[in-house]
């Protein structure tokens, strides 16, 4: 019996100690995510999340501050790598996402007054003074800056709608789980 | 023998489906009057959209072209029938999603009035790179459903130095018979076509892989063949998918083709055996892609067989004018392996499409999927050697980037695995929705890496914009002080009765 | 002429929408082979076997394979039961059925019912259904019952009978085969009780007599069958016939079966030729004990064995000689259940590591340089 005791005991001595050295010499410095959240974020400093900026939102993110729904123009794709990358369980049922969008300007609106110009994190509004205005649609990320400065309400989000050459086969409802 | 040899021999890959060919394969061609309304895509072919270079309204002739090729790899489209151009826009595509997609609409005059083309009596005397010229202008595309531009395969055969033209006469899928029905009634075109593609690429052999199960085309093309010993008629065991390129090189030359490469990289290209005869047509006649042999068959059609017919006319059409028996159940555009499923049949047939197939009840019934009891038929029946239990196990937890470290972009949508899996799993929609997916998330990082681009662009204007506003507000401060400076100098000058140098003062200025 | 007059054949669509509702991707055509069908065959291919074993050991073996593909069936129906699932379908594919059939076909043809009730609950209830059901199990459900049903009653799983062919004097009718069930052995008929050829080797040897004296007095087996064993174990050759029947018809390949028999021959034959005092020859080895049913029908489980044709072949061999090792050394005197079930849970790692070659790839993953010629 003394034996089996004394046995059990050196393993335990022995392995725990190897545990407490692993954890010394093993540890891993730093926080390397917060690099690779903002790696992931659109980065165009829109501020929708209500932080100044990408890398802000994701230092946050990084802490676990803030949910992984923050982003809204990075949508559901954006939310569910975001849970996958920091391991958490994101309820994607909360964020809104009907898909891509892009700004668009009713000319019969628009005064040329510029200042969607000014805001607009990707420089993706055309035009000069006293002129219509006109979105490059392919630089658009669809963040809505303008939207709110716009006076005339002459800018609006329409939903990208899906062509032929971006549309997905639907995932098999699976039969059985 | 046979029966030990069919216990121990190893498996083999691909699957043997009951082939349904008969009798819609030896029933004559027929050939659809012209239909009232044709519908031409702009987009029938890998590549750019063609772009429409015709009016709303304007009169037009039986192949003339009525859109241009745009960019390297694409096609033009011509008119399929003689008439009124109708209307340019949006009609169902024949495409499982159902989405719109541009169209020129035709209204037919039904006079079949041709545009002039330019014959040519001897194609071998001109520069292949003239062929290659006339097929682009044909709009000739790969008429077994792949639909790669002819003339841009024809360039990359001569570039990398192909020494043999392989010629696709596989047609694996069941119910199909337009290429045997090609070969049977017209093998000296396809045989002139084949030699024609053969000038065209600089190859020295041309292999024309047929499946055993075509005895009478393989008789016909053999005969055709005869006075070219280039030509040679190589019979091939029918086995599905025979015709898919990469196992029809195997079978044919032992040459594999590497992952991710093209098969001109191992010397070979492959063209199906209506796309040469089309070729033959284009080049000595001038004839363009208009027209195209399809199958409709299924066990809705009451005469089902082969159908001569203008591309662009609406599928419902083409099934009204061989009779249905009852509303079909399903309607596939292609072969029930790898085709088109279609919502109705107000769709435009394509160049590429080489079969209708209206299915009934019974032939539609796909039994609901059950649990997967790893058989691994799957794995045996892969033609690429994949191991579709383990890619669809994890596409359906959602863990696409594991399905692509398996190599899920080496899988080619066969349908192998899904027919043969006893548990009715639906594999290969499994997998096309993980490569949309894959794709999506692709073009999404693209975009996003294009966003951090344009929003690094701006800071830099903002910043280099304030730079230059400090900068000029700091010239205009600097002129003002000189010129003050300067009031005052000539002041005391005035006073002294001496100049000083404007430089100097400039730089007195600055200093200042 | 002007463009709005002109009907267009078009579904109107926005968005994400999709106008036709989910489509169906191809292939539009599927294998007449289902689920039910291949396990069905897999029965069709047993019925030869276990009718002879019927045959032989008379109405008590029958009421006890009634008996365990009963509680088999009832075991997966509960839990689906408890899990809310639909229970119908699932027996009728008759995965639960076979489960027990393979169970029945490896207990002692006249053990009591309640062993055959406990190893066909077992069996489906927790080393299948607690995995997840049809596909999930890790092991082999009918070994997996077949090894507690041996380590908790070793006295009742190793009492093996001499055959005692239905119509014979002796043989138990219907009502008395249910009474053998039900009661257990009845002491009139205390002369049926005998051992196993394998056993009975293993025992003499301990005792220090040598194969040559041992099998001059060994139970009574014929070639064709008619020995002391389990049902599975009596009838080698009909079980043979219907493995090559299910190779005849693609429900399996040669694979496992080969790799397995030859597993087990070729060390036997090799130390046999060594010594035959101490070591059985191959030909005994391979027609006894579960040997045959486990290389055609067991070990080709394809829930629980690798899916390739080379992981299969290393499975199989694996399968073989751990059979070869735990009957010759082992204190088992039979080990294909043990040497199948260690062998499952070496699959999912043959499974990781044996991938057929893709193609124009290398067996690396990386693709192959291009040749001409």
């Amino acid at each position: 019996m003394f034996s089996a005791v004394g046995s059990l005991t050196v393993m335990g001595v022995t392995l725990g100690g190897l545990l407490g050295v692993a954890s010394r010499y093993l540890a891993v410095e730093g926080n390397p995510i917060e690099a690779e959240i903002q790696a992931l974020l659109p980065g165009s400093q829109c501020g929708q999340c209500g932080y100044v900026g990408c890398a802000q939102a994701a230092a946050a993110l990084a802490a676990g501050t803030a949910p992984v729904t923050l982003c809204p123009p990075g949508g559901r794709a954006l939310a569910q790598e975001l849970a996958a990358k920091l391991g958490v369980k994101a309820d994607l049922s909360a964020v809104a996402d009907d898909g891509p969008k892009v700004a668009r300007v009713a000319e019969e609106i628009c005064i040329g007054c510029c200042r969607c110009i000014k805001v607009c994190p990707t420089d993706a509004v055309i035009g000069a003074a006293k002129q219509i205005h006109n979105v490059i649609r392919e630089a658009c990320t669809g963040c809505g800056a303008c939207i709110e400065r716009c006076p005339t309400e002459a800018m609006t989000l329409a939903p990208i709608a899906v062509g032929l050459q971006y549309w997905i086969w639907p995932k098999p409802l699976a039969a059985v789980a | 023998m046979g029966f030990l040899e069919r216990i121990f021999r190893e498996p083999r890959w691909g699957v043997h489906p009951d082939d349904r060919k008969r009798p819609a394969a030896d029933a004559p061609l027929r050939k659809l009057p012209p239909p009232a309304r044709v519908y031409m895509p702009l987009q029938q072919h890998v590549g750019g959209a063609a772009r429409p270079i015709v009016l709303a309204g304007q009169k037009v002739l039986k192949g003339q072209l009525i859109a241009e090729a745009s960019g390297n790899i694409s096609a033009p489209i011509h008119a399929p029938v003689s008439g009124i151009v109708a209307a340019i826009g949006d009609v169902t595509a024949p495409h499982a999603s159902g989405l719109p997609f541009a169209a020129i609409t035709l209204a037919s005059d039904f006079e079949e009035r041709w545009v002039e083309g330019e014959e040519i009596s001897d194609p071998f005397s001109l520069a292949p790179e003239e062929v290659a010229r006339r097929t682009a202008a044909a709009g000739i595309v790969g008429l077994g459903g792949a639909t790669f531009p002819a003339a841009a395969k024809f360039a990359l055969g001569r570039r990398l130095k192909v020494d043999t033209l392989i010629v696709n006469g596989g047609e694996c899928e069941p119910y199909l018979s337009a290429d045997d029905r090609i070969m049977r009634d017209r093998p000296d075109e396809v045989v002139d076509g084949v030699r024609i593609v053969m000038h065209a690429i600089g190859a020295r052999q041309a292999l024309v892989g047929i499946e055993d199960n075509k005895p009478e085309a393989i008789a016909a093309m053999r005969v055709a063949a005869a006075a070219f010993p280039e030509v040679n008629i190589r019979p091939v065991p029918a086995r599905y998918p025979m015709g898919s390129d990469r196992q029809l090189i195997i079978t044919l030359t032992g040459r594999e083709v590497p992952a991710d490469a093209r098969a001109a990289e191992v010397g070979v290209l492959v063209h199906n055996v209506s796309t040469c005869a089309a070729v033959h047509r284009a080049v000595r006649f001038g004839r363009p892609l208009v027209e195209r042999i399809v199958t409709v068959n299924g066990g809705a059609v009451t005469r089902p067989g082969n159908v001569f017919a203008p591309i662009g006319t609406l599928v419902q059409e083409l099934l009204d004018f061989c009779g249905l028996d009852e509303a079909p159940a399903r309607i596939v555009m292609g072969g029930p392996m790898m085709g088109t499923p279609l919502a109705h049949g107000q769709v435009p047939l394509v160049k590429g499409a080489s079969g209708i197939l209206a299915f009934d009840a019974r032939e539609a019934h796909v039994p609901p999927a059950g649990p997967c009891i790893r058989c691994g038929n799957c794995t045996r029946a892969c033609p690429m050697g994949l191991q579709p239990l383990e890619l669809g196990a994890r596409v359906r937890a959602g863990d696409l980037d594991g399905a692509a470290k398996l190599h899920l972009g080496d899988c080619m949508s066969c349908g192998c695995c899904a027919y043969v899996c006893p548990s009715h799993i639906p594999l290969v929609q499994y997998f096309n929705h993980a490569k949309g997916e894959l794709w999506a998330k692709e073009r999404a990082k693209l975009r996003t890496e294009a966003t951090k681009r344009l929003a690094a662009a701006r800071l830099e204007r903002v910043e280099r914009e304030a730079r230059e506003k400090a900068e000029a507000a700091a010239r205009r401060k600097a002129e003002r002080a000189a010129a003050k400076a300067r009031t005052a100098a000539e002041a005391q000058a005035g006073a002294e009765s001496g100049a000083a140098p404007p430089a100097q003062s400039q730089h007195e200025g600055e200093t200042a | 002429m002007s463009t709005a007059n002109v009907k267009q054949p078009q579904v109107a669509a926005a968005g994400n929408a999709n106008p036709i509702g989910t489509p169906v991707s191809a292939p539009h055509t599927a294998t007449r082979l289902s689920v039910p069908r291949v396990m069905g065959t897999v029965l069709l291919a047993l019925a030869p076997a276990t009718l002879f074993g019927f045959w032989l050991y008379g109405w008590p073996a029958i009421w006890l394979w009634g008996f365990t593909i009963a509680a088999a069936a009832s075991g997966e129906a509960l839990c689906l039961r408890l899990m809310a699932r639909p229970v119908l379908p699932a027996l009728h594919d008759g995965s639960a059925i076979l489960t027990g059939w393979l169970l029945a076909l490896s207990l002692p043809p006249w053990a009591p019912w309640w062993i055959g009730v406990f190893g066909g609950l077992f069996a489906t209830v927790l080393a299948k259904q607690a995995f997840g059901g049809l596909g999930q199990n890790l092991f082999n459900p009918a070994m997996v019952a077949r090894v507690a049903l041996l380590i908790s009653f070793p006295v009742q799983m190793t009492a093996w009978v001499a055959p005692l062919p239905l119509g014979g004097a002796n043989a138990p009718g219907l009502i008395d085969g249910l009474m053998v069930a039900l009661k257990g052995m009845p002491s009139g008929l205390d002369a049926v009780a005998s051992a196993s050829l394998l056993g009975f080797a293993k025992t003499e040897m301990s005792r220090g007599v040598d194969l040559f004296g041992s099998l001059a007095h060994a139970p009574v087996q014929t070639w064709i069958g008619s020995r002391p064993g389990s049902l599975g174990e009596t009838a080698g050759w009909l079980i043979a016939a219907g493995g090559l029947a299910m190779m005849a018809l693609r429900i399996i390949t040669w694979h496992i079966p080969v790799a397995m028999l030859l597993g087990i021959a070729i060390p036997a034959a090799i130390l046999h030729s060594v010594d035959p005092a101490r070591y059985l020859d191959a030909g005994t080895h391979l027609m006894s004990g579960g040997a045959m049913l486990g290389a055609f029908f067991i070990a080709t489980d394809y829930v629980t064995s690798p899916g390739t044709p080379r992981g299969q072949l290393i499975f199989g061999a694996g399968c073989g000689l751990l059979t070869y090792l735990i009957r010759t050394w082992a204190g088992y005197p039979e080990g294909v259940a043990f040497a199948v079930l260690l062998m499952n849970s070496l699959t999912p790692i043959i499974d990781a590591y044996v991938k057929p070659r893709i193609y124009g790839r290398d067996r690396s993953g990386a693709a192959i340089e291009a040749r001409r010629g």
